[in-house]
């Protein structure tokens, strides 16, 4: 038999005898970022493409969602640090090599970008809205002058937060069933559909609801075609990766991870979309709900399974 | 210059001394250490093989914690030893993530601590805690681009491993085999 | 390999700039102003110094680069004796106890009340029973005080459980065939031996300080070692040859080896021709025990054995078979150490390099005092003629002779037991606590609340070593030296030095005549005074060695030796156990085996702990919490058992361990043993950190073989099985 022990008693908070570092708040914050990326990123391209009275909602009412996202997903950012007085060094760095820097300065651009583009349009919602001081109203008309470059820069910051989400995962070659490329478009792509899964809800458009179930339906496809694809690749790597893919594959995350994030998550509103678009009636909420709790839980699971995959030695 | 340090495995006994003497010199709060002690065993009953060591940072040239840093809390000191500035730390978690040797820990006081080669003692001259303690003397401490050091000598004399080299770390704490 | 160059280049925005935070440089800042001392944590008596943080709050311990005993470097438990020193479990005040002994319920008093309380009860039992029915048990440095206490008020029953549960056969052993005892440290020479052979001793994991360091430059001198273990210790596994030998039958493997080596002509014959007694006699006493004979009883293969005691050929005279510390196993252990001991004695390795080394004592002179009274009955009077060839009280004599059943030729009524808690370490534990409920007095004297504290009648809180003074250390070593020990801070609470307790009761018996200096530090000062020193000195430099006043470290070529035995000479044979009524020569006798389902209880130590005096300190807790019960894998599989599943253990007269243990199923241990740790499974809920953590071995230790010879009371001689359901053992118990 092989036995390993540490005769030294080591038992580091969270740290052993598993990594247990990251808890509910950094898996949700990859997940209300990569949600309100996807929100954004619909917008801006609908915008960006004159498709904004087609498909109003996702264009001028769901982004409203993206900083309340972005907001609360800074919050559990922060409730997650440890030494939090000193978050202040995050912007006074610039650390290239750093997903995390990345990820910080990416969420000091995009933030303010969804508050002016919720700005932009709050007469969708307030139609009597008045900003009562002529500054603001200066402001807002320069905006609405150069709203394409800002939905470009929307556009392009909102992919770049949206692979960060995966990309803060993957850079961790500790961990092996994080160290993936894949998780980068995987995240993006869940938090694409979970956006249009929020058009998908709050769109009162027929049209506008069968475009985005179309959306969805695609991104589902995508979604389960990068799975597959990381599977693959784990279990055709070293023996790290096969372990860590037996981790889904047998392992303890197996009835979560296929049953939570591809049976519910996936497959089921992907089969209750393909209906909708044929002559069933179903409730768009339903399949859109599933869709976004999917995307919750892919966070999750990846997040905790990752923490207890580790080299062997 | 470039710190590093050997772990002879085959004289190492397993007694931990080293992590209580890292303990009391670095006022390491209790329920916490910055190194440990790993045993393996291999074989079947009576052919059997232990090996011992005494784990640590590993110092990696090419660490992965100084890389994903968001602050430059993590970073290199003189010597390629890596530090963690405890004023510059937020405590975000990710060094501990990245650290595939598991050698760093939340401090209860907020930030991320870790081996320091006890820096503060190779400035004036003294051995890190643990290898001025170890009673079976098998803790080498060095420099490795001085041919003489202790760590030099026992490098070239003996075989030696890292650990996970394949992580790509390129540790900087040897075990003498 | 490119983002890694780019990490050290590029990468790192101000990086190097702050090395430590102010924070740390400043908690960093020590008081230059160390103070010496020499460790209490184990019997090794490591000197070294005190180190404090600039707020004078202790920081660390470490070695003295002049000591023998550590050179520089301390073990785990003397780093970590810091937190015996902080440990808030503590005793802090005298106590008295109220109820029946056995209910702990103890009332706090004042140190004159509970001095006071205590020389009355010792009058009392003086003037009924006589001086002599007052006991002393006791360990560590404070014994010099009470022993001296105990002597003035009349009595010699002083017995150190270190005698007779721990190295007592080997003393008399070596006595017997050497005419000198090996001492504490060791005179073992492993430094300089080529060949190093461990009977049962698991080095490493007993952390013989000195032992350890020297083991390790052995081996970077490519020592071969030998370990004869039937559990793979971390010892076998540095060792050429690892004997896994079945438990309880060294001895044969001892006769296989004095066999090979005599009838191969592999001995040193000048040697044993110049120095021994009896070779004759020895020579056709082992004609049979053959290797052959031995694989029969051992399991060992005849190849091996005749390896083994090649190897031992090839490196003598610097060969060492290793005398061991606990040796108190069947009940023969006597006669095993004496094999030992003639193995040696054939090697050639008394008093060669390599083997054993002459030590060398500084010497002290001590404070004059008036002459003890005679005691009118010594402890062999109790039981005459019981352990004849035992040179020091035997304390599970004293307990029998606190019982009145065993009929003894007087009664033991009032004991002082000092710095040793009897409940975990003297087996029986149910003989034991059946002697106490007789007793008119016990007084337990301890740093922290163990058992024994909860049955005594009256507690008096020690300071622990790093605040006060006590006796020069003056154990012989290569060189003469002293070390001392001297406070580096004031006794927290309301606690008090040994000395000072000691000194205390004598002054209420009205006998501080023997007790002439009322500090500590003025004794020091006298005595070192005495011989060329100054308590001054002492406290600048911690540890005085001096040269060897004669180059005899070893014996030189063709020295005449008078060797301190009845005949001048190492006896092989000896006429002196003969006298004494037992086998002159070392004998194989059977012992019992585990029956179906019973695997023998093998415990033993772990470097990061003392017995089970440490089990509470903060610092070890840290390293070790509780012990864990070994399993092979065979033995696993039939009961189904895994690693980290916790059971009760349960020996074969019925006693279940009271607290539950882990299981590690390991290859390391043989399938008809279970080994586990000594020192934990404490009962005591005044010690938080170690209540209830592990299990107790001694707790499972109920039937003792005693050592006819000496008294020492062997404790392999247990079996266990595995009891997984708590419902079970509350049914039982």
């Amino acid at each position: 038999m092989e036995e390993e022990i540490l005769v030294s008693g080591r038992m580091n908070q969270l740290i052993d005898p598993q990594l247990n570092i990251w808890h509910w708040q950094i898996p949700l914050y990859l997940f209300l970022g990569g949600m309100a990326a996807g929100i954004l990123c619909i917008a801006a391209l609908y915008f960006i493409r004159g498709r904004e009275n087609d498909y109003r909602t996702a264009v001028r009412i769901t982004p409203f969602l993206a900083p309340f996202l972005l907001v609360i997903g800074l919050l559990t950012l922060f409730i997650d640090l440890r030494h939090k007085l000193f978050f202040w060094q995050l912007y006074t760095n610039i650390r290239l090599q750093s997903p995390m820097s990345w990820g910080a300065w990416t969420l000091m651009v995009i933030t303010p970008v969804s508050f002016i583009w919720c700005a932009l349009h709050i007469r969708d919602i307030f139609p009597r809205w008045d900003w009562k001081f002529k500054w603001i109203c200066d402001i807002e008309t320069f905006f609405n002058k150069y709203k394409k470059a800002l939905a470009w820069i929307m556009l392009i910051y909102g992919i770049i937060l949206g692979i960060y989400t995966g990309i803060l995962l993957s850079a961790f070659n500790a961990r092996p069933l994080w160290n993936t490329s894949i998780l980068g478009p995987l995240f993006l792509s869940s938090g694409l559909s979970a956006g249009a899964a929020a058009t998908l809800i709050l769109s009162k458009d027929k049209a506008e609801r069968k475009q985005f179930a179309r959306i969805d339906l695609v991104l589902i496809g995508i979604e389960l075609f990068f799975i597959i694809h990381m599977f693959m690749g784990f279990l055709a790597s070293t023996q790290v990766q096969i372990e860590a893919a037996k981790l889904f594959l047998g392992g303890p995350y197996t009835m979560s991870f296929w049953i939570f994030v591809v049976t519910m998550g996936m497959l089921i509103p992907a089969l209750l979309e393909f209906m909708e678009l044929g002559k069933f009636h179903i409730p768009a909420i339903v399949p859109a709900v599933l869709v976004i709790f999917g995307s919750l839980m892919l966070r999750f699971i990846i997040a905790y399974a990752g923490q207890i995959s580790r080299w062997l030695y | 210059m470039r710190y590093a340090m050997a772990v002879d495995t085959r004289k190492c006994v397993g007694c931990s001394d080293c992590v209580v003497a890292c303990q009391t010199e670095n006022n390491v709060p209790h329920g916490f250490c910055r190194e440990w002690v790993v045993e393996t065993m291999n074989g079947t009953y009576p052919q059997l093989e232990i090996e011992i060591r005494s784990e640590r940072c590993n110092h990696c040239i090419n660490a992965p914690c100084v890389r994903c840093c968001p602050t430059g809390a993590s970073h290199f000191a003189d010597g390629g030893i890596v530090l963690v500035e405890h004023n510059k730390c937020i405590g975000c978690g990710a060094c501990i993530a990245s650290c595939p040797y598991d050698a760093r820990y939340p401090h209860p006081e907020g930030y991320v601590d870790k081996c320091t080669f006890c820096i503060h003692r190779i400035k004036i001259g003294l051995a890190p805690a643990c290898a001025a303690v170890c009673p079976t003397k098998c803790i080498y401490f060095g420099d490795l681009d001085d041919l003489n050091s202790d760590v030099s000598v026992v490098l070239k004399k003996r075989k030696s491993k890292t650990l996970i080299p394949e992580a790509g770390t390129k540790p900087q704490l040897y075990f003498l085999i | 390999m490119g983002i890694g160059v780019l990490a050290i280049t590029k990468g790192t925005f101000g990086a190097t700039k702050l090395l430590f935070s102010p924070d740390e440089a400043k908690k960093l800042k020590v008081d230059l102003k160390r103070t010496p001392t020499y460790c209490e944590v184990c019997f090794w008596k490591c000197a070294g110094w005190v180190y404090k943080t600039s707020e004078g709050k202790i920081w660390k311990i470490i070695g003295n680069d002049e000591d023998q005993h550590s050179n520089g470097r301390f073990c785990p438990r003397g780093t970590g004796g810091v937190g015996m020193y902080y440990d808030e479990d503590r005793l802090k005040t005298p106590l008295i106890r109220v109820e029946e002994r056995g209910k702990q319920v103890f009332r706090e008093v004042s140190w004159d009340e509970a001095l006071n309380y205590v020389a009355a009860k010792m009058k009392d039992i003086s003037s009924k029973h006589g001086a002599e029915s007052m006991a002393l048990f006791t360990h560590g440095s404070g014994s010099t005080y009470f022993t001296n206490l105990l002597k003035a008020f009349g009595s010699s029953n002083i017995a150190e459980p270190s005698y007779a549960q721990c190295r007592g056969p080997r003393d008399e052993a070596f006595l017997a065939t050497f005419g000198e005892e090996v001492y504490s440290p060791e005179t073992t020479d492993i430094r300089d031996t080529k060949c190093l052979v461990l009977i049962g001793s698991h080095i490493g994991e007993n952390m013989h300080n000195g032992q350890i360091q020297e083991m390790s430059d052995a081996i970077d001198k490519g020592v071969t070692i030998i370990t004869v273990d039937p559990r793979f210790s971390t010892a076998a596994g540095k060792s050429k040859y690892w004997l896994p030998i079945k438990p309880s039958t060294d001895i044969a493997l001892l006769l296989a080896w004095i066999h090979e080596i005599i009838y191969n002509d592999y001995y040193d014959k000048n040697y044993v021709e110049k120095y021994c007694n009896g070779f004759d006699k020895l020579k056709e006493h082992v004609l049979d025990f053959t290797p052959e004979w031995a694989y029969g009883i051992t399991t060992i293969s005849p190849d091996k054995i005749r390896k083994t005691a090649k190897e031992m050929a090839n490196a003598s005279p610097a060969v060492l078979i290793h005398p061991g510390r606990h040796v108190t196993w069947y009940g023969d252990d006597t006669q095993r150490v004496r094999a030992i001991a003639i193995l040696n004695a054939l090697l050639g390795s008394w008093g060669r390099r390599g083997g054993f080394y002459r030590p060398a004592s500084y010497v002290v002179p001590s404070a004059k005092t008036p002459k003890y009274p005679e005691p009118k009955k010594a402890w062999t009077d109790a039981f005459p003629g019981k352990y004849p060839i035992a040179s020091s009280p035997v304390s599970n004599a004293l307990i029998d002779a606190s019982i009145p059943e065993n009929k003894p030729a007087y009664l033991i009524k009032g004991w002082i037991v000092n710095a040793t808690n009897l409940i975990s370490s003297i087996p029986d534990q149910a003989n034991t606590l059946k002697a106490i409920q007789n007793l008119d007095l016990l007084v337990a004297v301890d740093t922290m609340p163990m058992e024994i504290t909860g049955w005594a009648d009256v507690v008096l809180p020690e300071c622990t070593y790093l605040e006060r003074y006590d006796m020069l250390r003056i154990s012989p070593h290569r060189k003469p030296a002293i070390a001392l020990r001297m406070p580096a801070a004031e006794p927290k609470s309301n606690t008090r030095s040994g000395y000072n307790i000691a000194r205390g009761l004598a002054v209420k018996l009205g006998l501080e005549n023997y007790f002439p200096f009322e500090k500590q530090e003025e004794l020091l000062d006298w005595q070192l005074k005495q011989s060329g020193s100054s308590l001054e000195e002492m406290q600048r430099i911690g540890v005085k060695t001096k040269e060897r006043e004669a180059d005899d470290l070893y014996f030189a070529e063709n020295e005449n030796v008078a060797f301190s035995t009845d005949s001048g000479k190492i006896e092989l044979y000896s006429k002196y156990i003969e006298q004494a009524g037992f086998d002159p020569l070392p004998k194989y006798t059977v012992h019992e085996e585990p029956s179906e389902g019973y695997y023998r209880l093998i415990y033993g130590r772990t470097p990061q702990h003392t017995f089970g005096r440490t089990s509470n300190n903060p610092n070890l807790t840290d390293l070790m919490h509780e012990n864990t019960a070994w399993v092979n894998p065979k033995v696993s599989k039939a009961w189904g058992l895994v690693t980290g599943q916790y059971i009760w253990l349960k020996n074969q007269d019925g006693v279940i361990s009271n607290f539950k243990i882990k299981v590690r199923v390991t290859e390391r241990i043989r399938w008809d043993s279970v080994y586990m740790v000594h020192g934990f499974g404490h009962g005591q809920k005044q010690m938080k950190r170690c209540f209830g953590k592990g299990a107790s071995d001694t707790q499972l230790i109920t039937k003792v073989l005693t050592d006819p010879l000496m008294g020492g009371t062997g404790m392999r001689s247990n079996f266990v099985t595995f009891v997984t359901e708590k419902s079970e053992k509350e049914v039982a118990s």
